[in-house]
């Protein structure tokens, strides 16, 4: 099977009711590794991250996979900020996007339990998903986004609001992910995160990628007075 | 408060003695209703679903006139299937004026705008929950209609009650187009207007409270197979 990557963007832009998002964006994302985007609040992380996966409709440039979009759709996968679990059990949530594809009842219900094990769900595979704490809810969203073993796997803070256990734990799962050669785009607040997970860094500023590069380089030596005050702490505006 | 009493006092003598009479006009009743319950939940269902998650030009008049179908005149429904389906009508070959099928038909039409409508409305919920994850997903238009179906169940359920609860209570489209003949299309709402026009009061009260019993099963039953309100589901 021929890799999706890389991602070529070119000239993209997000505007709504006139409005632009984000944009103009221009970035290549190859095979393999840990991309991460931070910014400040409104800078634009989210809507990059939902046009890329293509949740965002373009309203300027092109953005082009290795393969037909369709068949590029079929092997990402997402995981969004507040988790959006199906009003089902935790073995039935893991199994419905192996369902989708084909594959029978029992194989699904199989490999959901395979997976619920390696996020440390197995004791919740018959609890409905909505009771679930708020780490566990993610993990359940991250197996389920790797359940199908994507290429590329796009994450919106996937640890905002959970505590520094669950943080691991997901950590964790991702850079097993990373490990078997899952590329991963990620956007976090947290710039400890960023250090420990990052092989590059997007910085966005007012809806723009503001800088880009290999972590070492954009964290350690950043080029800008804005990336600069960021990593500081400072307010950004 | 005499006729009330001698109502409830018929309807036990009614139901413990099995009468007869009563069996096969509560059995005509259900059997309509739970027929007409599930064509139009068939129909209307989906369309609650298709509504939900596809965009076109005159969608919002489309939701409109359903909710203002929900408050169709039964009679009104009654007369144009009686038009539809008399000797001269478009259907009057069929032969159905004055059989159950008829009072189904009227039913069904009376129905579907009610169960759509409330169940549109659960489901736009669910939807604005689920938008982006089937979208992410990659779900065909089919999967995302079969995922709000069946995860909205218990909501469906609800609408579908509505309209048994509608369609249980109805008598006048299907005193129309059933015309209440004995042995045929007689159904315990027809009997109780019968029954009222004759003067047996405590007779009538009888068939309402079997009615109203018979409602109240019927929904415990669903309620229960369906193990709603049970801990953990939705």
């Amino acid at each position: 099977m021929s890799s999706i990557l890389p991602l070529t963007v070119k000239d993209a832009a997000v505007r709504r009711r006139g409005k632009t998002l984000i944009g103009p964006v221009d970035l290549t994302l190859g095979k393999g590794g840990v991309t991460i985007v931070v910014g400040p609040n409104g800078s634009g992380k989210t809507t990059l991250l939902r046009m890329l996966h293509g949740l965002e409709r373009l309203a300027d440039g092109t953005l082009d996979w290795a393969v037909p979009v369709e068949a590029a759709r079929k092997r990402q996968a997402f995981v969004f900020q507040s988790p959006i679990l199906m009003r089902r059990s935790v073995r039935d949530n893991l199994a419905y996007p192996l369902q989708l594809t084909g594959t029978s009842r029992s194989e699904a219900r199989q490999t959901a339990e395979e997976w619920a094990r390696r996020v440390g769900l197995s004791d919740a595979l018959t609890r409905q998903a909505m009771v679930l704490s708020g780490g566990e809810r993610q993990k359940l969203a991250l197996a389920r986004a790797l359940i199908r073993d994507p290429e590329m796997v796009f994450l919106d803070e996937p640890c905002a609001s959970l505590d520094g256990r669950a943080t691991r734990e997901i950590e964790e799962i991702l850079t097993r992910a990373a490990a078997s050669g899952t590329r991963l785009v990620m956007s976090t607040h947290d710039m400890g995160q960023a250090r420990r997970l990052a092989d590059d860094v997007i910085f966005m500023l007012h809806g723009k990628v503001h800088e880009i590069g290999p972590a070492a380089k954009v964290l350690e030596m950043p080029e800008t007075a804005q990336l600069r005050a960021f990593i500081k702490g400072d307010i950004v505006e | 408060m005499g006729e009330l009493w001698e109502g409830i006092v018929q309807a036990f003598v009614l139901v413990v003695t099995l009468d007869a009479g009563l069996v096969e006009i509560s059995m005509r009743s259900l059997r309509v209703t739970l027929s007409a319950l599930v064509i139009a939940s068939a129909i209307a269902l989906p369309l609650a679903a298709v509504l939900t998650i596809q965009r076109f030009r005159y969608r919002r008049i489309t939701v409109a006139t359903l909710n203002a179908l929900m408050g169709l005149p039964p009679v009104v429904v009654g007369l144009l299937v009686y038009i539809m389906l008399s000797r001269s009508g478009p259907f009057g070959v069929l032969g159905l004026l004055f059989t159950p099928s008829a009072m189904i038909i009227a039913q069904v039409i009376i129905i579907v705008p009610l169960i759509a409508s409330i169940a549109h409305q659960s489901l736009r919920e669910l939807w604005s929950d689920y938008h982006d994850l089937l979208i992410s997903l990659n779900t065909t238009k089919r999967q995302r209609i079969c995922a709000l179906l069946w995860d909205g169940r218990r909501a469906l359920l609800t609408a579908a009650l509505a309209g048994f609860g509608r369609a249980i209570g109805e008598v006048g489209a299907i005193m129309i187009v059933g015309g209440n003949i004995d042995h045929v299309t007689r159904v315990l709402t027809t009997a109780i207007v019968l029954e009222t026009g004759k003067g047996d009061f405590a007779l009538a009260l009888g068939l309402g409270f079997v009615l109203i019993a018979m409602a109240i099963l019927v929904n415990f039953a669903i309620h229960s197979l369906s193990k709603t309100e049970t801990r953990g589901r939705w």
